[in-house]
């Protein structure tokens, strides 16, 4: 009220003094000021009332009237304006009173902030416990940026505004009201977080019960294992008496074990050993294991792995121990075969690699030594070629310088060639290919013969003896050939070295031998042959000595071996190819015996060498015609064929005498002597292989002794008679001799009175210079060749020779030929259209065996003739059969040895070889 | 022409005809076989040689020809010239064969071809050359001459 009146009063003031006595810019100040609570409409109400007033006009009666008033209005603007103040002051007053309240609330907040946020800083030292936190912290900084900016702000007021208006102080009032309020928001919301997470707290407070649960399954698991597990466990005292026990297989009640120690329990292997481990465990204070095998009566044989540990009480003093035993008899057991089995695995690992390897190695040997026999094989054919070519142009007028040069190129072939026969012996021995063939010979004759051929050949005054104990067997079985050439190749080597003196051989029976004890022969032989049985062994031994140079000690190991001579020196001054006695150990090895020497220097030498033989009964014979008739010889000569003594002296007027009485003058009449150079077939090596035949030719200078026998064989002529081809090679003189005595006799029968009373090898002599003089017949050869030209050409060079030839253009006509007409000689082509060589050869060979041509037949071979009565007597014997072979793989050496082929001749075929053909398989 | 340079120049022929290869020691051979039992002993080998290896050469070129080479038939034939050519001593011949069998063996047909051909020459060659050869002794003997020996130098 009195506000408003104020007002009117103030209006009508303004009308009566023309202006304001208000500074203008006071008024509108305050209008200002108060434009926040004063309507708009009252102010323009106020100048309308001033626009209408202007116009009054004073009135000086009124004056001072209106003096009064104005002084009573002065007064009372006074008062106003006093009260105005006063109330102003009032209002500031409240503010600020209001300021600082609110300037507290601010501090409180700020403070509350602050410790909130100290709270949240220790909290979030440990963020990863309290992810939700983290999230919160970081809000947190966020608003607490906010509100420094906002601080700011209000700072800023502080300067630009006037602090002493009210609608500041009321806007800052509100807005510090605003921030309070979000403040006690964010508080709240904060509160509500921390409620939040220490529920969750409080549901995290369960590990301890799950801690419990597992424990508590722990302990069920602990009791399962003590239930089930196969152990023994056991604690014991320090006396080792038992106080607890537990075992899985009781078979002992706890009364029988507690208190009672292992000794008293148990009785048996391992018992004490667990006892006195224990004790070692208990005194030492280490805990350890031990595998101890028990073998009681209560549980039998059981390993048990034993864990012992010492037990300690509180005060550190040993109580006793604990035990654990688990048996593992099984594991053990197969432990133990696993090692086993590893070992053998690597025992067989190791044989097998070295089994690799030596297969390796022999492979590599067998290529080497196939090689070189190819080699030689490629050699042989040329070089014979060159040696053949050198005999003719040696048979053809030369001067005496051409001769000389040309005796020197054939002697120098010549020992290639024995060189390369050798090598291949060898090879063949070494291969494996080397057969052995089995056959009835008379050891007497053989050493006979043997030292008759080294004596016809000797050229030196020695004097060559043969002793034969004796109990050796008039007739034993092995391969002749074989040991016919180890003796001569012996003898040979015997005469070579020994300048004057004796040579000799002498055969004795021995006991078998050490070294072949384990063979299931047995050497009993004397009363086995008293028992009539039919076959038995025997062992002979050989000595081969003579009173030579003989062999230094250090020479000796390398005897044997492989182009080895004692010395080089020796190599120089007795030639020779170091192959011989490497031969020979290896035939006496492929016939299981053994080859030895012993020697002297400047005494002689001894070589010896063992082998076992059967011994066949009389009743072997019966079967074999041509061996009957060696039996009736044997009868009708008993101190002949068991004649132990032989001597072969450089006698004037003859060679050899032998012991029988009389046989000196015997042989006189066989003795030449020869003016011109001859060759000779010595018969030391019997081995097919040698077919050549150069290998084997000695040449004889002028004045050499010649048996006559020889000399036949030189000059090609020969008597009808197949018997000699015994083994292919015609020399087993006495044999074939002999069957030819009987054979013959009948047609000789004026030379039958003479044969008893000579010795075996002189019948042979004797019956050839008969047949001699008497048969002039050729040898019968039969030719197997398809190829025309071929056939001409060999037929021609045959006709050179001398002889003529029947021809056969295959196998099968080869075979026909054979079963019309007995044949001396076969050439066979290996190639053939219809039935080729190798098989033609298989054929003729079962006819010999078996006497008929039912193999043949069976190969489809048409035979119409029956066998005769002399086809019979002939198919005891075997037909020479000489391959000729292009040289190919297809047609190897080896394949016709296989086949029964006893030699070849490399095509094409040259007089040469043709020649050594005839002179070695016609005699 | 004169006898003494007729012989010298067939010695010479034989000579150059060992010397190229085409003739080996086995032909000395069948000349060593030569006497006067035999006179013409060479050129009737020879000759047979001839007549059986055209024959033989026209067999393997039938053979060869065929749709399906049958080497069954084939390698005989070869091995039989081969056998002939090394009888007489037609070593270039000789060595042709020899290659062919090795091709025979494997069945390679086109490499028989070749083969063929080569043998083929190499026996036309000889042939050509041993005629030659028999005219130039013909020649000498028809003068009255003798047929001189070739040295054993080869």
């Amino acid at each position: 009220m009195v506000c408003e009146m104020e007002t009117d009063q103030i209006e009508e003031m303004d009308v009566e003094v023309l202006s304001s006595m208000w500074p203008e810019n006071v008024g509108t100040e305050a209008d200002k000021q108060f434009n926040v609570e004063k309507p708009a409409g009252d102010l323009d109400t106020l100048k309308e009332v001033t626009i209408e007033e202007k116009p009054t006009i004073a009135d000086l009666t009124r004056l001072p009237e209106l003096m009064n008033s104005t002084q009573q209005g002065s007064s009372q603007l006074t008062n106003l304006v006093k009260q105005w103040e006063y109330m102003q002051d009032n209002a500031v007053r409240l503010l600020r009173e209001e300021l600082k309240n609110l300037n507290r609330q601010r501090e409180e907040a700020e403070a509350k902030e602050l410790k909130i946020i100290e709270e949240y800083k220790f909290e979030s030292n440990e963020p990863e416990n309290v992810p939700v936190l983290d999230e919160t912290s970081d809000l947190f900084r966020r608003f607490r940026q906010k509100k420094r900016d906002a601080l700011v702000d209000s700072k800023k007021i502080e300067i630009y505004e006037e602090f002493d208006t009210v609608a500041y102080w009321k806007q800052k009032a509100l807005n510090l009201e605003k921030m309070l309020e979000a403040s006690t928001e964010r508080e709240r919301r904060l509160v509500e977080k921390l409620s939040e997470s220490l529920k969750t707290m409080e549901s995290q407070s369960a590990p301890v019960q799950e801690l419990t649960q597992n424990l508590e399954r722990a302990e069920g698991f602990l009791h399962f294992i003590l239930q089930n597990a196969p152990i023994v466990m056991g604690h014991q005292d320090k006396d080792l008496r038992y106080l607890f026990i537990y075992n899985k297989y009781p078979s002992l009640r706890e009364q029988d074990i507690l208190g009672k120690t292992d000794v008293e329990i148990f009785h048996g292997g391992g018992v004490k050993e667990s006892q006195d481990f224990k004790r070692e465990v208990l005194e030492k204070g280490k805990a350890s294991k031990r595998e101890i095998t028990f073998t009681t009566d209560l549980f039998g044989s059981k390993t048990f792995l034993i864990y012992v540990e010492p037990v300690y009480n509180k005060a550190g003093e040993k109580i006793g121990i604990n035990y654990m035993g688990m048996e593992v008899t099984e594991q053990v057991d197969k432990r133990e075969k696993m090692a086993k089995l590893r070992e053998d695995n690597a025992v067989r690992k190791a044989m097998e690699s070295e089994l690799n390897k030596t297969i390796h190695i022999t492979e590599e040997t067998m290529r080497a030594k196939q090689m070189l026999a190819t080699m030689s094989h490629e050699i042989r054919s040329p070089l014979s070629g060159v040696v053949g070519m050198a005999e003719i142009l040696s048979t053809t007028r030369l001067d005496k310088e051409q001769r000389q040069l040309l005796n020197v190129m054939i002697s120098s072939g010549d020992l290639v060639l024995q060189l390369i026969n050798d090598i291949l012996d060898l090879s063949k021995v070494e291969s494996g290919v080397m057969k052995l063939e089995a056959t009835k010979f008379r050891p007497r004759e053989v050493v006979k013969h043997v030292l008759q051929t080294a004596a016809a050949s000797l050229k030196k005054s020695l004097t060559l003896e043969g002793n034969i104990a004796d109990d050796v067997p008039i007739e034993v079985v092995g391969d002749v050939l074989r040991i016919r050439q180890i003796l001569t190749n012996l003898i040979s080597n015997a005469i070579k070295f020994t300048h004057e003196g004796n040579v000799g051989i002498k055969l004795q029976v021995i006991s078998e031998p050490s070294f072949a004890r384990d063979n299931t022969l047995t050497a009993d032989t004397e009363e086995q042959e008293q028992n009539g049985l039919t076959e038995t062994s025997v062992w002979i031994c050989c000595d081969v000595w003579d009173t030579g140079i003989g062999i230094p000690e250090n020479a000796i190991p390398c005897l044997f071996k492989k182009y080895m001579q004692a010395s080089a020196d020796h190599a120089r001054k007795y030639g020779g190819t170091g192959l011989g006695l490497a031969i020979c150990k290896q035939l006496v090895e492929l016939m299981g015996g053994q080859l030895t020497v012993t020697s002297r220097v400047n005494e002689g030498s001894t070589f010896t060498f063992i082998l076992p033989y059967k011994v066949g009964t009389s009743d072997d014979y019966s079967d074999d015609q041509d061996e009957f008739s060696d039996m009736a010889d044997h009868q009708s000569e008993p101190d002949d064929t068991a004649e132990g003594y032989f001597q072969f002296k450089p006698l004037l007027g003859s060679i050899y005498s032998n012991g029988g009485p009389g046989i000196g003058n015997d042989f006189l009449p066989h003795k030449v002597m020869l003016t011109s150079p001859i060759k000779l077939m010595n018969s030391f090596v019997a081995d097919p292989s040698n077919n050549t035949g150069q290998s084997e030719m000695l040449q004889l200078e002028n004045g050499g002794y010649v048996d006559e026998s020889k000399l036949e064989t030189s000059s090609g002529h020969c008597p009808e008679s197949a018997h000699q081809y015994e083994n292919g090679n015609g020399r087993c003189f006495s044999k074939e001799s002999e069957s030819c005595s009987s054979s013959q006799a009948s047609s000789e029968g004026g030379t039958l009175e003479m044969e008893s009373e000579l010795t075996v090898s002189s019948h042979r002599e004797e019956e050839k210079a008969e047949t001699d003089l008497k048969e002039t017949s050729k040898p019968k050869i039969l030719l197997v060749e398809d190829n025309k030209i071929n056939i001409m050409v060999a037929k021609s060079m045959m006709k050179q020779l001398g002889h003529t030839m029947d021809i056969a253009n295959n196998g099968v006509e080869a075979i026909t030929a054979i079963n019309h007409s007995s044949y001396d000689l076969v050439l066979m082509d290996v190639c053939m259209p219809v039935l080729d060589g190798l098989k033609a050869t298989r054929l003729i060979r079962s006819y010999e065996e078996t006497g008929n041509w039912n193999a043949a037949i069976e190969a489809g071979v048409d035979i119409k003739t029956l066998e005769n009565e002399q086809v019979c007597v002939r198919s005891t014997n075997r037909l020479p059969i000489i391959a000729m072979t292009a040289n190919t793989l297809a047609e190897s050496s080896e394949e016709c040895y296989a086949n029964g082929m006893d030699s070849f001749i490399s095509k094409p075929v040259t007089l040469q070889k043709l020649r050594e053909c005839l002179q070695q398989y016609l005699h | 022409m004169d006898l003494v340079q007729m012989q010298k120049s067939l010695q010479d022929y034989t000579k150059s005809l060992f010397l190229e290869g085409i003739l080996d020691s086995q032909f000395l051979q069948l000349q060593q076989l030569q006497d006067e039992s035999n006179p013409d002993f060479v050129s009737q080998v020879v000759t047979l040689f001839f007549q059986d290896s055209d024959r033989i050469l026209n067999d393997l070129s039938l053979s060869l020809d065929q749709q399906v080479v049958d080497f069954k038939k084939v390698d005989p034939h070869v091995h039989q010239l081969k056998g002939s050519s090394s009888s007489i001593g037609a070593q270039r011949v000789k060595n042709a064969c020899v290659v062919f069998r090795s091709f025979c063996e494997q069945q390679n047909v086109e490499a028989c071809h070749r083969c063929l051909q080569q043998v083929k020459q190499e026996y036309y060659l000889v042939k050509n050359r041993l005629e030659t050869l028999f005219k130039l002794e013909q020649q000498i003997v028809a003068s009255g001459g003798m047929i001189p020996a070739v040295e054993l130098g080869f």
